[in-house]
């Protein structure tokens, strides 16, 4: 990718021009004195974390600041059109659309549920051009084509719910870019997508602008993932830009302190893989399945059975951190629900300490699952937000009776401060909290009561960068003053690396490969972690400071191994053992 | 506390707060001391207009209309009161029990409710009233029947959409029962909009209360319910307007004073507004 970006052509103006732009809500400015400038065809990253001011740049650009905010100061400038100070309403109007596009980062929203995808995407271009209907229709396929869908007909019959979050990007992107607009504005476009599906849809965007000369603002809180498509980076901080440069210079000598802690943050620390102890692991999962079923009329005429996990199996020795990777939908948060008993299992075993927890008498299991705690992906929901912190602490302890009420109250004093949060946080409310402080408390919670496994189900997917690397810190240097076993859930390879001594490689409710770490990374077998490798861009140390580490991978030797496709799911299915429990799934010749 | 200094900074919460509590003082005042004997005709002094004796003159058997209105007040109100009771703690306890358990109870539970909700509210009541006879207590438990659906349907909602979320999840994940979830994390998250709808309710009960009364299905005479006094007025309007108008403005100010309070307590209750005052807490 690195080598394939053209050399930047600067051809004649920019055609967008931000001058000592200031934007405020009341009195208070959120984004200030700021200087930008586009060029034809060229694509800008604008990074910064939640509340940097970023996105309101963006919306500044379409006149489309929400209630409440204007721009106080300076001017933007796109094509002869003063956006600050517009002749009329209407110039903005006819801008927006035809000359500028917008991408969300949402796009179960930004699509209207009511309306066909067709539908949708004629819409805008009835507005904007004279085109005939069928003009249009033959546009609007052409589009859908180039974002790599398949059978574009049959699609524009379709609603938006009938389409995953990746592929209703790329029909977002197919509409915006069917005007061919000369200006896109993608607001984190891929941050609610996983790592395979967001490396898709960035690729694709880049081409189709490449290839219509647009120019794009990509903001985004992720350095690492924009850093492979933009030619410029922009950095902000709490409404200031603080850095502006070429992507390769300011990766690689980072002028700003700011960029300098986004960009250690992008790298993650030094993997620290927790082995755990030999001898009988402490949960094993036995030819685990799980079925979903969607019922039918009125829940009475049958239905339709989803197969979420087909006979998985996995082991967590004592104190040992193990990962489960695979993108959405594979089954892997299933899995940790189904060990918590969130998910009534279809099949299978859970053993816990030698002990079948179904087998157990039901006081028994109650001891055993209370040993087992659950940090949530999203913070946000995770914490009941009527309760005040010390309280929702403080719940992990309910179990154990043998505390007096003032030995509870210390040990969530002492527990927040071992997650890093103040003692007196024990008296706000979850609101009061950002996205981290939260995940902290979420920890907190989990900890308090020194279960032997903690389930950690995405934790760190919802949060800003930067937050993300710190929030795993804490994770690693918990784990070093408890020593719990730990199942790490996440869709990104690089981060269950970071803690974890073994991983899973999960598609499809399927194990495609399972191995130590290190193996993992030195020798991926499967097509499908290589895949999943190479989604997830991240920055490396070389000589010349940072740059963004090659996405290639060594061919993998060739083994004469068939391996199990996970799309064709009736295939016949058989993990094979390469030793050192390096285990791939092959497809079984009959 | 903090959330009643919310609502009296908005213009609509703090008219409407002043105007229900002008309404509850009455109440309360005309339970213990009304300047007349409210139920003391004195034919001698049919329809005399307003003097310093009868600030608002008397009716047709020479009644204190000032009195006959401070007693109504108290015998709307507690009726309009106890009527909440029944339908906010049964229907609690049905809707969420239909919510979080789901099942065939569920199913079975909301099937009658709605058909009972297919029926307005004052004719069920009106079936009711018919069965248990034309008393207070025929009142209170007719209503009370009349509004339950509303409540429960509203709070299997809230248990619905709020069971889903991951600190349910979480709880249930630590070992925690699923009554005590629901008594902990779910039900104080509901109250919000039970709280909203409790406040509309008390309105509607007062207007129904008087609806009642005016078809002589509501309190018995002589006692005085604003419904009642203004019923009695009927066959005397065309010559004394004012012994209708005057129980009519009471009801006009407790129910305007009950919908200004409940708009600002859903203004304020509502998650969303709650979503933006937290962020600029952040």
């Amino acid at each position: 990718m690195e080598a394939a970006k053209q050399p930047l052509e600067a051809v004649g103006d920019p055609i967008l021009t931000i001058e000592r732009l200031e934007i405020s809500f009341g009195g208070h400015a959120v984004v200030r004195d700021v200087d930008l400038k586009l060029r034809q065809g060229e694509i800008l990253a604008l990074v910064g974390e939640s509340g940097s001011g970023k996105s309101m740049i963006g919306r500044a650009i379409l006149g489309l600041l929400p209630e409440g905010g204007r721009a106080s100061q300076g001017r933007i400038c796109f094509a002869g059109h003063e956006i600050t100070a517009p002749t009329s309403a209407e110039e903005l109007r006819l801008l927006r659309g035809s000359s500028i596009g917008l991408i969300f980062q949402e796009p179960l929203s930004s699509l209207n549920p009511t309306m066909k995808i067709g539908e949708q995407m004629f819409e805008a271009m009835r507005l904007h051009t004279d085109l005939s209907e069928t003009e249009i229709r033959e546009r609007a396929l052409d589009m859908l084509r180039q974002v790599r869908l398949d059978r574009p007909e049959a699609l524009l019959n379709r609603y938006p719910h009938e389409f995953s979050g990746g592929m209703r990007q790329r029909i977002m992107i197919a509409s915006v870019m069917m005007l061919k607009p000369r200006l896109l504005i993608a607001d984190e476009p891929t941050t609610a997508l996983d790592a395979v599906v967001q490396r898709e849809v960035l690729d694709i965007m880049e081409d189709l602008a490449r290839a219509n000369g647009t120019s794009v603002l990509l903001i985004s809180h992720d350095l690492a993932v924009v850093a492979r498509y933009a030619e410029r980076v922009a950095v902000m901080e709490k409404g200031d830009l603080v850095e502006t440069g070429p992507t390769r210079d300011v990766l690689a000598a980072p002028q700003h302190d700011y960029t300098r802690k986004l960009l250690a943050a992008a790298q993650l620390g030094t993997p620290n893989p927790i082995a755990g102890q030999a001898g009988e692991p402490l949960l094993a999962v036995e030819n685990l399945h799980v079925d979903f079923i969607e019922k039918g009329f009125l829940g009475l005429f049958g239905g339709t059975t989803h197969h979420a996990v087909r006979g998985v199996s996995l082991t967590i020795g004592r104190g040992e951190a193990v990962g489960l990777v695979g993108e959405s939908g594979s089954g892997k948060s299933t899995i940790g629900r189904a060990i918590c008993n969130l998910t009534p299992k279809a099949g299978g075993r859970v053993i816990y300490e030698g002990a079948d927890l179904a087998e157990c008498s039901a006081q028994a299991e109650q001891r055993l699952r209370r040993r087992i705690r659950v940090v949530f992906q999203d913070p946000f929901s995770s914490l009941n937000p009527r309760m005040r912190i010390g309280r929702i602490v403080r719940e992990g302890l309910r179990h154990d009776k043998s505390l007096s009420e003032a030995e509870r109250t210390e040990a969530v004093r002492e527990m927040l401060e071992s997650v890093g949060l103040e003692r007196d946080m024990a008296e706000r409310f979850p609101h009061a909290l950002s996205g981290g402080q939260r995940q902290r408390v979420a920890i907190a919670r989990a900890l308090i009561a020194k279960p032997d496994l903690i389930i950690a189900d995405e934790p760190v997917s919802a949060l800003d960068v930067t937050i993300q690397a710190q929030i795993l810190e804490l994770f690693k240097k918990l784990q070093g003053e408890y020593g719990f076993a730990c199942l790490f859930i996440s869709h990104d390879l690089h981060i269950v690396e970071q803690l974890c001594a073994r991983l899973y490689v999960l598609n499809n409710g399927r194990i495609m490969e399972e191995a130590t770490t290190e193996a993992l990374f030195g020798a991926p077998s499967h097509p499908y972690t290589r895949r999943l490798l190479s989604a997830s861009p991240r920055l490396e140390r070389g000589e010349q400071g940072l740059h963004l580490a090659a996405s290639d991978l060594p061919d993998a030797p060739d083994t004469g191994h068939v391996f199990f496709d996970a799309t064709e799911a009736d295939a016949l299915y058989r993990l094979v053992d390469l030793g050192d429990g390096h285990r791939i799934a092959l497809r079984a010749s009959t | 506390m903090k959330l009643l200094s919310r609502i009296l900074k908005k213009a609509n919460g703090s008219i409407g707060f002043a105007m229900l509590a002008v309404v509850l003082l009455t109440a309360v005042l005309g339970s213990v001391w009304t300047p007349h004997d409210p139920l003391k005709s004195d034919l001698m002094n049919r329809f005399s207009s307003a003097s310093a004796a009868h600030p608002f003159g008397t009716d047709m058997f020479g009644r204190d209309i000032l009195s006959r209105l401070m007693r109504g007040a108290w015998v709307s109100v507690s009726i309009g009161l106890a009527t909440l009771v029944l339908p906010v703690v049964l229907g609690t306890l049905l809707g969420s029990a239909a919510g979080y358990f789901r099942g065939w109870f569920d199913r079975l539970l909301m099937m009658v409710l709605d058909a009972l909700m297919a029926f307005p509210g004052l004719l069920i009541a009106l079936g009711l009233m018919a069965v248990i006879g034309a008393n207070r207590y025929g009142v209170i438990l007719a209503l009370s029947f009349a509004y339950l659906p509303a409540v429960t349907r509203v709070v299997r909602g809230s248990v619905l959409s709020i069971s889903q979320s991951e600190f349910v999840e979480a709880s249930r994940a630590m070992g925690n029962s699923r009554l005590y979830t629901l008594i902990v994390h779910i039900l104080p998250n509901c109250l919000a909009p039970l709280i909203v709808l409790t406040t509309m309710m008390f309105g509607w009960v007062l207007l129904a209360e008087s609806a009642l009364s005016f078809l002589g299905l509501g309190v018995p005479p002589p006692e005085p319910s604003w419904g009642n006094i203004l019923s009695e007025a009927k066959a005397h309007l065309m010559r004394y307007p004012m012994l209708g108008l005057l129980p009519g403005v009471c009801i006009s100010i407790a129910l305007l004073g009950v919908n200004l309070l409940g708009d600002a307590l859903r203004d304020e209750l509502d998650p969303k507004s709650a979503t933006a005052s937290s962020k600029e807490t952040l």
